[in-house]
């Protein structure tokens, strides 16, 4: 034995991040030009996307009726008077070289969300409120093209102006999160909220929802934080949590080698799964925030806001505790149904005309789920209607049908719809649940196969399991199997 | 006697028709530039095609409203769609809109003839004209002088008759100085009266497009057709418009009006001949029948200083697209960098960078509190300094400018000799109050001297009604340069 070695420094992480969304309205947040992704370059411009000379911007009455439902649904209070500012810096991206943002007054603060951790293992679920600072509105710049093959060596760029102008909300999260898990759950629960509300698609391939990470490491028990570095190029949930977990050890590593840790933005590389420098931060920048004098206050009424606030769908994280709570549905049930606003009003749905939840929850997280991804289809898209998956849970409830004689049925379901009871009655699938028919089927199994028989009774119990898919098959799945096992035993354990 | 209604009345009577009133002008211009130099761009075949369609109505027996085929010069800082726009500066030379300010589109919906463009201090950052890219303006009275600035090329067009009336915009006097020193009537409305879409901006929160016209009663027919609510400008105030002439009838006076001279207006720095100018005309307004009385704006002193902070920080801004990536002049370059600085080294003058750096200075960390913010504190007690004014008057009065025209050449170098000479207009924009210019004598030289009224907000009728009182009881407006 070597002598004991001192106690290791446990580290923890500060994480906070920003994100940025784009709002799915139709026109740009000061112009009338059309915001849909993906089209040929600058062809959604106008003069004032473009700052030419003179034009003004005016405000999309939607945007802000999105901000601050999207305020209002991450708990923040509203702000009754807020106003817009410029935010200043050259860059061939930003047409008129300053943002309209919002600095010193954004139209939301002092929100939090919920995020749920899952045990991989066990899939117990654990519940934590992350603080969020502030929501703004902005204008979103253009897309710069480089020239050439590299950046470094590239000899010209092009610039897109169609993305200038998107309305974006950004969020600001409080320094809350503690691991790459925390991080991607709340981007996740953020993107889910914002789905929710229809304010946004929070597609991320597309840039509609983009975060960049603000991230520290300090020794657990010290107050103070320690040198701040900011993660950008995430595109997707999982390269978020990988950045982070990469980041976390990296900053680790150098703080136990005693090398410092630079104030600095550094890119995800997706490819190489590791963290690059960016650019250092020397200071903070100086972006010359002022008033926008084109704009006038914005005010937001208690009416108004009260009118957005009733307007509010029910948001994932009520979902997920009236599932749990009202429903007896377990955490990790309760967040699969509620993770997609489509699935979960479904289920509601089909709750609401008289089906067993935990029995519907079932069918709709497992076979239902794995046939709309398979098809590639959404839930609205399928013939099973919320009332029909009811009518069959119902039917399976009164042991008319049993589970096995649902899945049977399910495939037609899915594609063309229709009556479960109808079919069940066309089909002749009800449940035999006399025991005396059941006896009788039992006993002209066994008579059947009597060397299978001679062998059990020999000590081959296994074959219990034989016999039972025997009747099964004689009767096409329709008797009760817990009645037909119940029956079965001591037939099959009785003296010849 | 309104020049528009006299022309309207020629061509409604077939005296003249449109395209001969157009030619007579395009005449006159063609034959004062060569010294008045107030134009940068002359739309003749657009003119005349133009008031070839005013003709073809007449004939056809329609009915044309006051403004059909009356002549007019626009600034060149407000946009006119397919016509070049420089804002006098050589950063947006070859500019040409693909859209037209709302100002300039109701004139034309109204009937009017643009003439052209005028010249002005680069970006309306100027007192003089001088600071123009391309020409420097002569005032009709003195070409060696100065016509004001920054709407001298309209000032000074109007002044020679090179066209009925003109359009110019008004941050910190660029409107009534230039109206002053070449004795015309000028207009600044009330803030949000009339919209600003398609003026370049150069300080949004001060600027206001104006008429520039021979007498009170064609700047209220002007007014009249470009102020009122517009959607594309989120700061233009949604009220009713009035005809604004129906009341300047002869025989108006000034009875019951209540008038207050602005104290700290006058004694030092004021030119003798315009004080004694400025008090014969008070003189006469109390004949009218006005009740004058003498107050004071404590913070009127600060204007200058305010505006200088508020103003250079809103252009700072508002002139940084002027990039070279998308319209505009691009100079060569190595790199992004060098394209930034060379275009914007190249494209502006001495007088615009200067106002990029105050306001860029002022905006930035650490000098925000002591210059932008306290600049904002005193702008609003300069307001509050007019709005409790306005409880014992309903009109303030006082010079326009302490001198009459100065010397071209002068104050080119003397930046804040310059600047002092827009004292008595420049806080009326921080108050956002309309105001107005018009002649009220002539110095010993022969140059004129403007009287200034300021009214509360939204009481452009008031102003125009004693402007009217006055001009009608007054023969300066009768009188014309010698060309």
């Amino acid at each position: 034995m070597t002598a004991a070695a001192p106690a290791k420094t446990q580290y923890e992480a500060v994480i906070g991040l920003e994100t940025h969304c784009q709002l799915s309205t139709e026109t740009k947040i000061f112009s009338a030009s059309s915001t849909v992704f993906g089209a040929d370059p600058n062809t959604h411009i106008d003069p004032v996307v473009m700052g030419m000379p003179g034009v003004l911007p005016v405000l999309n009455q939607q945007v802000l009726e999105y901000a601050v439902k999207a305020g209002l649904a991450l708990n923040c209070e509203i702000a009754p008077y807020s106003k817009f500012d410029r935010k200043q810096y050259f860059y061939p991206d930003l047409p008129k070289n300053y943002q309209i943002s919002q600095f010193d007054l954004p139209i939301a603060e002092h929100g939090s969300l919920e995020i749920e951790l899952v045990d991989k293992k066990t899939k117990a679920v654990t519940r934590k409120r992350i603080g969020i600072t502030r929501l703004h509105m902005e204008e979103d710049a253009g897309k710069l093209v480089h020239g050439g093959s590299t950046l470094s060596g590239s000899t010209y760029s092009l610039v897109d102006f169609n993305r200038a102008g998107v309305p974006l909300i950004e969020i600001v999260s409080e320094p809350d999160l503690r691991s790459g898990q925390e991080a991607a759950e709340y981007a996740q629960e953020l993107r889910r909220i914002v789905r929710y509300l229809g304010v946004s698609d929070g597609n991320m391939q597309e840039g509609s929802l983009r975060c960049d990470v603000n991230i520290s490491v300090r020794p657990v028990g010290r107050e103070q934080f320690g040198t701040k570095v900011e993660i950008k190029n995430m595109n997707s949930f999982s390269a978020i949590q990988k950045a982070i977990e990469y980041e976390i050890e990296r900053q680790i590593a150098a703080v136990e080698a005693g090398e410092p840790i630079y104030q600095e933005t550094r890119l995800w590389e997706e490819g190489n799964q590791r963290t690059i420098s960016m650019r250092l931060k020397e200071g903070s920048s100086d972006y010359r925030y002022f008033p926008e004098p084109d704009l006038p206050p914005i005010e937001v009424s208690v009416e108004q806001r009260e009118a957005w606030r009733a307007a509010l769908p029910e948001l994932p994280a009520q979902k997920r505790h009236r599932y749990e709570t009202d429903m007896g549905l377990s955490a990790y049930d309760a967040r699969v149904l509620a993770d997609d606003r489509t699935i979960a009003e479904y289920f509601d749905a089909t709750v609401g005309v008289g089906a067993d939840p935990k029995l519907a929850a079932n069918w709709i997280t497992q076979d239902i789920a794995a046939y709309l991804n398979n098809e590639k289809l959404t839930i609205d898209q399928i013939g099973l209607k919320p009332e029909m998956l009811a009518e069959m849970v119902q039917l399976i409830s009164k042991s008319t049908i049993n589970n096995k004689v649902g899945k049977e049925m399910l495939p037609e379901l899915l594609t063309q719809g229709g009556s479960p009871a109808a079919i069940v009655e066309a089909q002749g699938l009800s449940q035999i649940s006399d025991p005396e028919q059941i006896a009788a089927i039992i006993d002209e199994v066994l008579a059947a196969n009597p060397d299978e028989l001679a062998k059990y009774r020999a000590g081959k119990k296994k074959l219990q399991g034989f016999f039972v898919g025997q009747i099964m098959k004689l009767t096409n799945g329709r008797v009760d199997p817990k009645l037909t096992n119940q029956l079965l035993l001591p037939k099959l354990n009785a003296e010849p | 006697m309104s020049l528009i209604r006299e022309l309207h009345r020629q061509l409604t009577q077939k005296e003249r028709s449109a395209v001969e009133i157009t030619q007579g002008y395009l005449a006159h211009i063609e034959t004062l530039e060569p010294q008045l130099r107030s134009f940068l761009t002359i739309t003749a075949d657009h003119a005349l095609a133009k008031a070839q369609q005013v003709d073809q109505q007449i004939a056809a027996g329609e009915a044309i409203g006051l403004l059909a085929g009356i002549p007019i010069a626009l600034k060149d800082n407000l946009c006119t769609q397919g016509v070049q726009t420089t804002c006098a500066s050589k950063v947006l030379e070859g500019f040409i809109p693909p859209y037209e300010s709302t100002v300039t589109e109701r004139l034309a919906t109204a009937g009017t003839i643009c003439l052209g463009k005028t010249n002005m201090d680069e970006f309306a950052m100027g007192s003089s004209t001088e600071n123009s890219a391309y020409q420097v303006t002569a005032n009709p009275w003195d070409i060696a002088r100065v016509p004001g600035g920054s709407s001298g090329g309209s000032a000074a067009a109007v002044a020679a008759d090179e066209c009925p009336i003109a359009l110019g915009s008004d941050t910190g006097g660029s409107i009534r100085q230039p109206a002053a020193f070449c004795g015309v009537v000028g207009l600044k409305p009330t803030y949000g009266l009339v919209s600003r879409y398609g003026l370049v901006a150069y300080a949004s929160s001060l600027d206001q497009i104006g008429p520039l016209t021979r007498t009170v009663e064609d700047a209220a027919i002007v007014l009249g057709a470009i102020a009122g609510h517009d959607p594309k400008d989120s700061t233009s105030l949604n009220v009713d418009i009035p005809d604004y002439t129906h009341t300047l009838k002869p025989g108006l006076d000034c009875k019951g009006r209540k008038i207050g001279i602005i104290q700290e207006t006058f004694g030092d720095g004021l030119d003798p001949v315009v004080d004694a100018a400025v008090k014969t005309a008070i003189a006469q307004l109390e004949s009218l029948g006005a009740e004058v009385q003498t107050l004071s704006c404590p913070q009127f002193r600060y204007g200058v200083p305010t505006y200088y902070i508020i103003a250079p920080s809103e252009a700072s801004s508002n002139l940084a697209r002027y990039d070279g990536v998308k319209y505009g002049l691009r100079a060569n370059n190595d790199s992004l960098m060098d394209m930034y600085t060379k275009t914007r080294a190249t494209g502006f003058g001495a007088e615009v960078k200067r106002r990029i750096m105050i306001g860029t200075y002022a905006l930035s960390a650490g000098y925000y509190d002591a210059y932008y913010l306290k600049a904002q504190k005193v702008r609003t007690l300069i307001k509050q300094d007019f709005e409790k004014a306005f409880e014992s008057v309903d009109v303030l009065l006082c010079p326009t400018t302490p001198t009459t025209a100065f010397k071209t050449g002068e104050k080119v170098n003397d930046p804040l000799s310059m600047y002092l000479s827009d004292l008595m207009t420049i806080p009326v924009n921080l108050a956002g109050l309309p105001s107005l210019s018009l002649p009220c004598g002539f110095d010993q030289a022969g140059l004129p001297i403007g009287l200034q009224l300021i009214g509360n907000v939204l009481q452009e009728q008031t102003l125009l009604e004693v402007a009217y009182a006055y001009e009608q009881a007054t023969p300066w407006h009768t009188q014309t340069p010698h060309l």
